[in-house]
């Protein structure tokens, strides 16, 4: 089983490289790095576009919307274009590009994409709560020794090991 | 000096270049460790795979002692690097919340991007439910307005609110890392392996 495509990096290296890179964007934006905002600047971009009175309306699409930049005008937005860009060029590299369901043989691939659906479902909720998700408030939040980034971390990990055994059979 | 860009170093007209650029590096080094897979990520749940762990833990604490190393050098205004504010309840229900997409779903925001980008269908639904969870939060935004914005304790750094010096908590974080790296090494040499 030890073709190409399951090759990965040392997990201490690629730890070490993604670290530096943090350092590197603390050192030239002053911020960490992050996901879910992407996501949400989507979606405030899409319900302005189809309902723009509805989103002008609502507390909390309103808090993303101003007069001088288009809500998809987000530097979350332009990095996530990079992370597509950037995690396709590693797969590729090492051939793992490939159009599949990755799931459990003890599973059916409805149920993971089912799983999947309401695992997105959730995390985009979560996130909202936690006003960012493992990267930006718990990795870069780490990262610059906040408080808020220790309790993300925590709670995130530790729910989901509670939560672990509820679901054991979808992953062992 | 840095921070570059809030100091108008780099003027800020270059700062969704360098998003870009940060993203590419990002999406490398993430699907480059294994994490465009879920069954890989889940490991760190189950005890098969700690990868999750072992990257996440190192890369937090080489940025964290990188960052104390450019202020000690005079190379960075620590007091304009950005600490999230922390909002006590919210952040603990959204981390139980995460917590639970996350062992349902295989995948957290940044990581579904790239599974997506390699051609995952499972990570390609997370991606676009995540968008359905934030509409969803944003349709239903009044009724936990009060609560969203409770227990507001500022933007505080984890030492200040322990009371202990900033060296002295990052010793002791380095020490529960290599413990954790320890501790997990032995637990899946005894857990059974999963092929995936």
């Amino acid at each position: 089983m030890n073709d190409k495509s399951k090759i990965y990096w040392n997990p201490y290296f690629g730890g070490v490289m993604l670290g530096l890179l943090l350092l590197v964007t603390f050192y030239i934006t002053g911020r960490g790095l992050g996901a879910s905002g992407a996501a949400k600047s989507t979606v405030v971009a899409t319900i302005s576009k189809v309902a723009p009175e509805h989103a002008q309306e609502s507390t909390y699409y309103s808090k993303f919307i101003s007069d001088d930049a288009h809500p998809l005008n987000q530097w979350l937005v332009f990095e996530v274009i990079g992370i597509l860009a950037g995690a396709l060029l590693s797969g590729a590299l090492s051939n793992r590009l490939k159009f599949k369901v990755e799931h459990s043989p003890k599973i059916s691939p409805g149920r993971r994409l089912a799983f999947a659906a309401f695992g997105g479902i959730a995390f985009g909720i979560g996130s909202q709560f936690g006003r960012g998700c493992t990267s930006g408030a718990a990795l870069s939040g780490m990262a610059s020794l906040s408080l808020g980034g220790f309790i993300a971390m925590l709670s995130i990990f530790g729910s989901a090991y509670v939560f672990a055994y509820f679901f054991r059979k979808n992953w062992i | 000096m840095g921070p570059l860009i809030p100091l108008g170093i780099i003027d800020a007209s270059w700062n969704n270049v360098f998003a870009i650029l940060i993203g590419i590096a990002f999406g490398f080094i993430l699907e480059s460790s294994g994490f465009s897979s879920s069954r890989k990520l889940a490991g760190v749940f189950y005890g098969y795979d700690f990868t999750v762990l072992k990257v996440f833990f190192s890369a937090a604490i080489t940025a964290a002692i990188g960052l104390y190393y450019f202020y000690y050098l005079g190379w960075i205004d620590i007091n304009m690097i950005y600490v999230n504010p922390t909002y006590l309840g919210s952040a603990i229900v959204g981390g139980i919340i995460m917590g639970l997409g996350f062992i349902m779903g295989g995948y957290c925001p940044g990581t579904s991007y790239c599974g997506a980008a390699i051609g995952k269908i499972d990570a390609i639904v997370f991606s676009f439910a995540m968008m359905a969870g934030i509409f969803v939060f944003s349709e239903f935004y009044p009724f936990f307005e009060d609560f969203y914005n409770s227990g507001f304790l500022g933007n505080i750094t984890v030492y200040d609110t322990l009371g202990i010096s900033v060296s002295l908590f990052m010793i002791i974080l380095i020490a529960i890392a290599l413990a954790a790296f320890y501790a997990t090494s032995l637990i899946q040499k005894k857990v059974k392996k999963v092929d995936y």
